[in-house]
């Protein structure tokens, strides 16, 4: 089990793997509704504005004036590139995992170019400003711009299959599905706490002056950003500041419901923080009561809160409301 | 209008950190304070720029407030835009007559995440999102488009690259320097044709701090404080489509109203994440071919999301506070393809 | 201030759990084009914009405000996004004041959203970096600790959250635009619904709303030319502090005590209690309207409660809090500060329809967020200062 002294050594932060991942479904409103209820039946349709002539995909306004459109117009389905970036080395999250382009293609009968991409075979040479391209379609159609896998040189191009089930409600919603990856650094300050974890330490740090012990160091006093170099280790016991029962089930949360979400103060430290309470009734629960950590296995302990299970009450008197109460 | 200065400025540009934000602002906004030589409490208001997305987490802004302290209260504003805007929230705080000083701060981390597909969370989400565009090939495409009517050539995007480059030789804060011929560069492969590796932006982490303040406190302050004598930003519409992709109108419009050209520039910073976009913004704000922009190395050679509009203006102020010209134009610029604008007059005592 | 200043226009969606009916740029088009239509203006009569929201994350979206500028008339227009947690409402529209006090600008649209109903908001607040574990249940979460230190520094009786609850249930009814409308809603109903988060029930919890609130703000020589009534700003503040530190008051903020001094000090009140006639503010869950009663000195601390229980804060009451039903009704998070201050501008206008309290002159706007600890406010005054 490390020191404090030689936690605080250890100069590299911990990485960590975090990932942001939500099935975002977007209501379109009555304009987009015409466009991708158009791409599910193979049709392009755009809208008549003032100052930019006929807009493809369609506005609910103009883009100068921001006044209200609905003069629809079909266009296309083949049009010309107006201009193009050759991607050499599709990225992961790209739709197309040979060497493509994205392309602003004007259809005819459109003023504006459609953002999207052409397939060439992964043959650049192919590719020109001008060129006459025209969408190759998914057989299968929901309403969406993907229901275009890509526009391809006209002459390859055939006309949409037909919709295999026409169904009666015009789209109203499309789904953008969101996964991003993000390697997560957890910075110096907090890297010494978590470590100290899977050493079964709790570490704080002194505020400058040293009159405060704040757990998890923050890197800084937050009153003032001075800096917080100094660490200290705490007990892994506390005092029950404040409280709740929560019932209300999240995504995020894998804790069984209903669970007590505590503000525990630990002893020789300055600022409560949250953690959960268990084996306690919850009809026990109170302001004051005496906790402690419950550690995970030595062979569990990692450089995580997760090393801390759960605090659990220790059979020690309450704290009076009037020792604590700055603290809540 | 009240006179504002810059007082101070400090900046932190790596290419890849791994402190946390709190650990990377933290000196940085203690730096711009100290050298301000106004105490932490005596600055009347603070405002920040910065994005959730970059960390990944919600209300990523919150946890910054622990590297500036925010105590006792302070008065404080947040922007998730760039934090040049900030300063633009800050300098207009200042002209309410509120307030006599700010501290303006930002900051980023482009590494933990991919950021070519975080990028492409700020596009049309219901048309455009969903084929994940990166901004380098959105980027390409306006690139190409002038390069078809002939308002960019490829040795002049190369010699931008190069010129950029070779200045940022001399500013610590670039991540990525060198001396590299035109013809070189040329000679490299596409990264998203007709786009070179270097012609894209050096992506960086780091933070960026600035003070402001107005009137006679300035003068008292600083030997030569920088005035701010001109501040307008402006935008264009989102949709690639719908613009004339060879121009930006916004940037003409905001330079045109910060007053640039009232008197004679001495240099410019310009937020040009691609080489291409230099030779427009020259063309639209005005700026002669013989006029010294980016000697910073600017976006080629230090691109730190969320501060790399405040490092604009806050390396032309450093310049300006040097002796190293009188009067300068910063500009920032956001959004794809440039679709937002700002733009900043300072001149010398 | 500099210039005077005055919100000449108020517009805002109907809320919903889901506005399946429009896209995020039509939800923001429905309440910027009912703004404009109030002050009778068009969108070439606007000089600058300026757009708040809560995190990006809810809609999956960077600058969510760069995709939606056309569609806010904003083309060739100076463009501010502001986001300062849940009180960003407020202090989206505090940013707009300052464009025109400071003569920058004439006029100015400043609108506030969410569109919730793109994600979750549970989702979107309880996402952890690695090494931490969540426990933290959303705001419901933050917040339900801080209401039983309340509760027990105060003492105050176990169902004074179910009051401010059957209350601002009640004021919605009179609220077309409200979200949650029960017209049915009884004491009994509220105090037997679900513990979310102990001690706050289902019924004292505010919902997740889809949402847009704007307002056009004027100088004074265009404030008194238009058609409806203006409401003068007198003054509006802000303040922040850290999230946590150690012996921080979470429950009665200094941020929130400083800033309604501010704002009285600008304005020249001295007495709040006998000068202000209503107050619309940001009560996510029913306690917070006494704890917010203590913060901004409308009670003495420890006695906030007492302003529920003797009918104080009721719509026919001595000084009525939140008459449109509040936060409570109706939540889109982003927008839910500058709702607050569009009912408050309402209330000193004349135009708070069903839910008007008779002669108000003096009407006071707040907002919160973060860990309670950003503030925003505004008082608006019916005569020009």
């Amino acid at each position: 089990m490390a020191t404090i002294e030689e936690l605080v050594a250890r100069a590299e932060p911990l990485k960590g793997p975090h990932v942001i991942e939500y099935p975002f479904r977007r209501s379109c409103g009555p304009v987009l509704s015409k466009f991708f209820t158009g791409l599910r039946e193979g049709k392009l349709i755009g809208v008549r504005s003032e100052t930019a002539g006929v807009l493809v995909p369609p506005a609910e306004y103009d883009p100068q004036t921001a006044e209200g459109l609905t003069d629809f117009v079909e266009v296309g389905p083949a049009g010309k590139v107006v201009s193009y970036a050759w991607v050499s080395r599709p990225r992961p999250m790209q739709l197309l995992q040979h060497p493509f382009a994205y392309a602003l293609v004007e259809l005819d009968g459109a003023d504006t170019g459609l953002l999207h991409m052409v397939d060439v075979g992964g043959d650049e040479s192919k590719m020109s400003v001008g060129m006459r391209v025209a969408p190759r379609w998914k057989a299968e159609r929901e309403g969406s711009v993907r229901d275009i896998e890509a526009f391809v040189p006209e002459a390859e191009a055939r006309p949409a299959p037909p919709v295999i089930a026409e169904p009666d409600e015009p789209v109203k919603s499309v789904a953008t599905p969101l996964r991003l990856e993000y390697d997560f650094t957890a910075g110096r300050e907090q890297s010494i706490f978590l470590r100290a974890l899977a050493s079964k330490k709790i570490v704080g740090a002194r505020s400058p002056g040293g009159d405060l012990v704040y757990v998890p160091p923050r890197g800084t006093d937050p009153r003032t950003a001075e800096p917080t170099p100094d660490f200290v280790e705490v007990s892994d016991k506390g005092t029950v500041v404040t409280y709740s029962i929560v019932r209300v089930p999240s995504e995020n949360i894998h804790f069984e419901l209903p669970y007590v979400c505590i503000n525990v103060l630990l002893d020789g430290s300055d600022i409560p923080f949250f953690h959960v309470l268990q084996n306690c009734e919850l009809t026990d629960v109170r302001l004051g009561m005496r906790v402690q950590a419950s550690w995970a296995a030595d062979e569990d302990l990692t450089e995580s809160v997760e090393s801390i299970r759960y605090f659990e009450p220790i059979d020690e008197p309450d704290v009076p409301f009037e020792q604590f109460k700055e603290y809540c | 209008m009240r006179d504002v200065a810059i007082v101070s400025f400090a900046q932190s540009n790596a290419a890849s950190e791994v402190r946390s934000e709190v650990e990377i602002l933290q000196p940085v906004a203690a730096e711009a304070v100290k050298n301000s030589g106004l105490a932490r409490t005596e600055i009347d208001f603070t405002c920040s720029g910065s994005s959730d997305w970059l960390q990944g987490q919600p209300f990523a802004f919150v946890m910054a407030l622990d590297a500036v302290g925010s105590w006792p209260p302070i008065k404080e504003s947040h922007v998730e835009q760039d934090g040049a805007w900030a300063l633009y929230e800050a300098w207009v705080k200042i002209q309410t007559g509120e307030v006599e000083s700010a501290l303006v701060y930002s900051f980023g981390k482009t590494s933990p995440g991919d950021i070519a597909q975080v990028q492409a969370l700020q596009l049309d989400p219901y048309c455009v999102t969903p084929l994940w565009p990166d901004l380098d090939s959105l980027s390409a495409i306006q690139a190409r488009a002038c390069l078809e009517v002939g308002v960019v050539t490829e040795r002049a995007m190369a010699e931008v690259v190069s010129r950029s480059l070779r200045d940022a030789r001399d500013n610590p804060h670039a991540v990525r320097k060198g001396d590299h011929s035109v013809d070189d560069l040329l000679e490299r492969p596409f990264q998203v044709s007709p786009l070179r590796e270097l012609d894209c932006p050096a992506n960086s982490d780091g933070a960026t701090a600035m003070v402001i303040v107005a009137g006679d406190r300035a003068k008292q302050l600083c030997d030569r404080p920088v005035w701010i004598r001109g501040f307008d930003h402006r935008i264009d519409p989102p949709a690639l489509g719908t613009r004339d992709l060879t121009r930006i109108p916004s940037a003409k419009l905001a330079a045109e109203k910060a007053g640039a050209h009232r008197d004679k520039l001495d240099f410019a910073e310009v937020t040009a994440p691609y080489s291409h976009q230099e030779l427009l913004l020259r063309r639209e704000m005005g700026l002669a071919d013989d006029l010294s922009v980016n000697p910073s190395g600017g976006s080629l050679a230090t691109h730190t999301l969320m501060s790399c509009g405040l490092n604009r203006i806050g390396d032309a102020a450093m310049r300006i506070a040097a002796g190293k010209g009188d009067r300068a134009l910063a500009h920032a610029g956001q959004g794809p393809c440039l679709q937002q604008n700002l733009a900043v007059v300072l001149e010398g005592e | 201030m500099a210039e005077r200043c005055a919100v000449i226009g108020v517009g805002q969606t109907k809320y919903d759990a889901t506005r399946y009916d429009v896209s995020m740029p039509g939800l923001l088009r429905e309440a910027a084009i009912r703004a404009l239509e109030d002050a009778e203006l068009t969108w070439n009569d606007i000089d600058a914009i300026v757009i708040g929201k809560a995190p990006d994350m809810f809609e999956g979206m960077m600058y969510p405000e760069n995709y939606l500028s056309d569609a806010l008339g904003a083309t060739g227009k100076p463009l501010l996004r502001v986001h300062t947690a849940g009180s960003v409402g407020g202090s989206t529209a505090n940013v707009a004041f300052s464009l025109i006090s400071s003569g920058i600008h004439d006029r100015v649209l400043t609108i506030a959203w969410e569109k919730q109903s793109e994600s979750n908001a549970m989702w979107a607040l309880t996402l952890s970096p690695p090494f931490s574990v969540a426990v933290v249940a959303g705001a419901g979460g933050f917040f339900a600790p801080l209401v039983r230190t309340y509760m027990r520094r105060s003492g105050a009786p176990e169902d004074t959250g179910i009051l401010v609850a059957l209350k601002d249930r009640k004021n919605a009814l009179k609220n077309p635009y409200a979200h949650l409308q029960m017209p049915n809603v009884t004491y009994e109903e509220i105090r037997d619904s679900f513990m979310l988060w102990d001690p706050i029930r289902y019924l004292e919890s505010c919902p997740s709303s889809d949402g847009a609130c704007a307002m056009i703000v004027a100088k004074e020589d265009l404030a008194g030319k238009t058609p409806r009534k203006p409401a003068w700003v007198l003054g509006s503040s802000m303040r922040s502090e850290p999230v946590q530190f150690a012996k921080r008051d979470a429950v009665n903020p200094m941020a929130g005590r400083q800033a309604a001094k501010d704002l009285y000090q600008q304005a020249g009140i001295d007495d709040p209690r006998k000068q202000i006639d209503c107050i619309e503010c940001y009560v996510p869950f029913s306690w917070f309207e006494p704890m917010w009663m203590e913060t901004m000195g409308f009670a003495d601390e420890g006695e906030g409660w007492k302003l529920t229980h003797d009918g104080t804060t009721a719509l026919d009451g001595a000084r009525p809090v939140n008459m449109s039903g509040g936060v409570l009704s109706s939540n889109a998070i982003g927008a839910s500060g500058m709702c607050r201050y569009a009912e408050a501008v309402n209330q000193v206008r004349g135009e708070a329809g069903e839910h008007q309290v008779d002669g108000a002159k003096i009407s006071l706007g707040h907002a919160y967020g973060g860990g309670s600890q950003y503030f925003s406010m505004a008082l608006f005054g019916a005569d020009k200062p």
